[in-house]
């Protein structure tokens, strides 16, 4: 596969090579694992359920549990309306959750099944929920079909009693457990208030006991959900993945929302705080402070290793634009930035950060793949590649480093452990691009610069 | 015993031991049950992706080709075009006026690029759905360019795993039926491995090692030139038999060579298939070499088995694998390790296989069809079982109830068939199951007991 990729670029419309991307269920499924005591379930063949159990497990090396309606030639036929009701009854037999969060696929889509009338029809145990979302996987990515879960279940659970909660719903993003610990860390210094929705902490990195809880405790609450409608603001992170489930809130409930990029980088910490004091006028804490210093030294420490040098960066596009944010904060450049999600937003909002920094030319593509990645980096080398596991085979093939971040991370261990969001995101993401640009150097560097002090 | 979590309806997918008779499988899942199954599309796409040089155009949208996108951890010798993801990635306008179009836009956009002799295209289920005619564009395709386009017929809701394995021997029957052999047949093919890890290397070393020619491998490291020399073989040996037995009958009927079924997993499968080989289409001098062979790799494996096996003994095994075959292999393993299985369960078992593992295990071993994490979790604990052998979704499971892991899929990066696999298998299972990690989770600060690290010293051959 190193050499399959020709320099020569030609245009491609049909074929798709190498994605940046994969299909709205599995995000559907990750959004409704950080729901509290939630069952998955995929109306459709059980082949897609199975990919996506497998591809969440490879990524959190965690279990990562979801049902299936199990479609057969005739459900394909007849509509998967019968599939659905057995389905529910035996998911709460025998898995017992509080809800089901009921997603689509192509197949389902495609045959016309009306879920949402279906699951009316269904006799549901009492005090038990189902809730359900269109996630047609031939429309946008995993993203699009996380975001349509959260409105799923915005639309279904939360409510407006016109008495407000005083606190604040955060919308993290489609992150990691470790991402959203620091972003409820922060808050929590910040004292307020606040509901996380969706919180996959504490369910898909749940410690390990010697038992097997199918239901961690971790996950954002009915209740909570419920609650999101009297809430006084809400925090949207990520523009293309938060902006419709609050859009959806406002709609429904009238919760008026700040929609900020994540908090990765500098400024995109910075904007997470300042949208988290502005409601109540909260003075930002000393730790909080402490820890912007500390990232600043660092940065300055290290930067002569950095300065100048060119990364490619690929992703989800939230993240993506995050992590393009912090390399220009660090002064390098930001060459090569794709996304496999569809959508000139993406293109646009890098345009604007390229735009802020008066960076120099870059290509910027929504709806891209690491092919063209690939080839563009053969036309136009980096020193640096950030994105996800599946920039290994490139990395390799181009002899450049490969700094690990965003969705999925399927060859190393512990790393959704750790955060790349807030000011110690930062500083990690600052120590793994310098240690990777410092380690190939040391690799390959002739002998007499073979250096101990650097 | 407390079977709360089993619902009436899978009652018959599970029996205990050689006390019943009977069980039921082969059949489609509940709705509803988290069943650890994949789909037609990719019991098809496993089948096949060992093919090295082969493009494998995913026709549907973007899930199904990113899902498979180098997870097969089948190696090559040759070419590495298998190891790229290729897909019309369909979207909504497709899907309302038809992918055919876009399909054969795709192959086109394939040829400006690269010189392929042979595309697979799968069929998912919205080419099922909308009606795309996916076997009239590969067609076209093929009278344009003079290559091989193979469709799939691989629809996820059209049968189970097993059926999408007909798919694939269908197409590659599709692929070789054309080259009729010229003069006499001789040597074998090997049916059913996917050289995860090298494995196919190890079979066709032993073979070598035995004088046996080796025609063509399905599909392990096989190529177009070398997948289409099949028909020239003198028989089949088949190793999987889950996915090829039915390859195996057709060749059979169709080309008239006969097959027999091996396993490569364990010393005595291993030894016993050499020798079955070498009966069935070698000299007696081959025979003796097989036999030779044999005696002396069991020789080499011998103290080094004895210097596991106080390690291991009396050690409990649940075993949950995709076929029947590999349980039965397995089961004898841990037998030969003093090691006693307590819970055997397959995805896509056979009656026969059924009632071979039936023979081979005591009167209150588990063993589960299609069996889901409750009932998995609910017997582990029940029979406190020490090991689970399985796959990538069953890893986090074991590991989470305190339970040691050998990974007998796609994931695994050691070769697990052949004498060399034995080696690596046992020091797997020894290193998950004496790992220092159990004693840090069974007790806590200060009262850590240590002691297991003599355990852990490998010990090679």
């Amino acid at each position: 596969m190193l050499n399959l990729t020709p320099k020569k670029i030609s245009e491609r419309s049909a074929l798709r090579i190498n994605p940046c991307k994969t299909c709205q269920p599995v995000g559907a499924l990750y959004c409704a694992l950080g729901v509290h005591k939630c069952m998955p379930h995929s109306h459709g063949s059980q082949g897609c359920v199975s990919y996506h159990r497998t591809f969440l497990s490879r990524h959190f090396k965690e279990p990562a549990i979801a049902s299936t309606s199990s479609f057969t030639e005739g459900a394909s036929v007849f509509g998967g309306g019968s599939n659905l009701r057995t389905g529910i009854k035996n998911v709460f037999e025998i898995y017992n959750p509080d809800i089901i969060a009921v997603h689509t696929t192509c197949l389902s889509e495609t045959i016309g099944d009306d879920v949402g009338s279906y699951i009316l029809d269904i006799e549901v145990p009492d005090n038990k929920l189902v809730v359900h979302a269109n996630t047609p996987s031939y429309v946008g990515s995993h993203i699009t079909g996380f975001s349509n879960m959260m409105c799923g279940f915005i639309n279904y659970l939360s409510r407006a009693t016109g008495k407000k909660n005083g606190k604040t719903g955060i919308f993290p993003g489609f992150l990691n457990p470790a991402d959203i610990r620091e972003m409820k860390r922060i808050a929590e210094l910040m004292d307020v208030p606040f509901i996380m929705f969706p919180d996959q902490s504490g369910v898909m990195d749940a410690p390990m006991t010697g038992r097997y809880e199918m239901y961690p405790e971790g996950g954002t609450t009915i209740d909570e959900i419920t609650a999101l409608g009297d809430c006084s603001n809400v925090i949207a992170c990520g523009q293309l993945t938060s902006g419709e489930p609050a859009n959806v809130l406002q709609r429904k409930c009238k919760v008026e929302y700040d929609l900020i990029p994540l908090p990765i980088g500098i400024e995109g910490t910075d904007k997470y705080i300042m949208a988290l004091s502005a409601m109540e006028q909260k003075q930002i804490p000393k730790a909080l402070e402490v820890e912007r210093g500390q990232l600043i030294d660092v940065m300055l420490d290290a930067h002569f290793y950095y300065h100048g040098k060119k990364a490619a960066i690929f992703g989800d596009p939230d993240t993506v634009l995050g992590l393009m944010q912090l390399v220009l904060e660090m002064g390098m450049i930001p060459k090569h930035v794709i996304t496999g999600t569809p959508g000139e937003a993406f293109e646009r909002a890098a345009g604007a950060i390229l735009a802020k920094f008066e960076a120099p030319d870059c290509t910027i593509k929504a709806n891209s793949d690491l092919f063209e990645l690939h080839q563009w980096i053969k036309n136009e080398p980096v020193d640096l590649l950030i994105g996800t596991s599946y920039g290994k085979q490139i990395a390799k093939a181009e002899n450049i480093p490969l700094v690990r971040a965003g969705f999925p991370i399927l060859d190393r261990y512990a790393h959704s452990y750790f955060p790349i969001t807030g000011y110690k995101g930062a500083l990690r993401l600052v120590e793994q691009i310098t240690n990777a640009l410092l380690d190939q150097f040391d690799r390959e560097c002739a002998d007499e610069d073979t250096d101990v002090v650097l | 015993m407390n079977n709360s979590v089993i619902l009436d309806e899978r009652k018959d997918f599970i029996r205990f031991g050689n006390g019943q008779n009977g069980i039921s499988c082969d059949r489609d899942s509940l709705s509803g049950t988290v069943s650890q199954r994949a789909c037609v599309y990719c019991g098809a796409r496993v089948v096949l992706n060992p093919i090295t040089d082969a493009f494998h155009i995913v026709h549907g949208p973007i899930g199904c080709a990113s899902y498979t996108w180098d997870i097969r951890g089948s190696l090559t010798s040759g070419s590495d075009v298998y190891r790229n993801s290729f897909s019309t990635d369909l979207s909504e306008k497709d899907v309302v006026f038809g992918g055919e179009k876009k399909l054969a836009a795709a192959i086109d956009e394939l040829m400006q690029k690269h010189s392929p002799r042979l595309i697979f295209v799968y069929a998912t289920c919205i080419a099922g759905v909308i009606g795309d005619d996916v076997q009239a564009v590969c067609r076209d395709a093929e009278r344009r360019y003079g290559i091989r386009v193979i469709p799939v017929q691989s629809p996820g809701f059209s049968g189970n795993k097993s059926y999408g394995y007909k798919m694939a021997c269908n197409a590659i029957m599709e692929l070789i039926s054309p080259h009729k052999p010229t003069g006499e047949k001789r040597g074998i093919n090997i049916l059913g491995d996917f050289n995860l890890a090298g494995e196919m290397w190890i079979i066709q070393n032993y073979m070598k090692e035995i004088g046996i020619e080796v025609r063509a491998t399905i599909t392990g490291d096989a190529s177009y030139e070398s997948i289409i020399k099949a028909p020239g073989a003198a028989l089949n040996i088949v190793q999987c038999a889950g996915s090829m037995t039915y390859l195996a009958n057709r060749m059979e009927q169709e080309m008239g060579i006969p097959f027999i079924k091996v396993s490569f997993f364990g010393v005595e499968d291993t030894s016993a298939s050499l020798i079955r080989i070498a009966e069935a289409v070698g000299t007696p001098e081959n025979i003796a070499r097989a036999r030779a062979f044999a005696k002396r790799e069991e020789q080499r494996l011998k103290g080094f088995l004895d210097a596991y096996k106080p390690r291991l003994e009396g050690k409990k095994a649940a075993i949950y694998v995709g076929g029947g075959f590999k349980a039965i292999s397995l089961i004898r393993q841990f037998n030969a390790l003093g090691m006693k299985t307590v819970v055997v369960g397959t995805q896509t078992g056979k009656p026969e296989d059924y009632e071979m593992i039936a023979q081979l295990v005591s009167s209150d071993t588990v063993i589960l069809d299609d069996a889901n994490p409750a009932e998995l979790e609910t017997f582990m604990k029940q029979t406190g079982a020490d090991i689970l052998v399985g796959g990538v979704k069953e890893r986090p499971l074991a590991y989470k109830l305190g339970i040691a892991f050998c990974d007998h899929n796609h994931e695994r990066k050691h070769a697990l068939a052949g004498y060399d696999g034995v080696i690596n298998f046992t020091q797997e299972i020894n290193r998950s199951m004496n790992s220092p990690v159990w004693q840090m989770l069974h007790s806590s600060l200060p009262d850590i007991e240590y002691g297991a690290l003599q355990t852990c010293e490998e010990v090679s051959v």
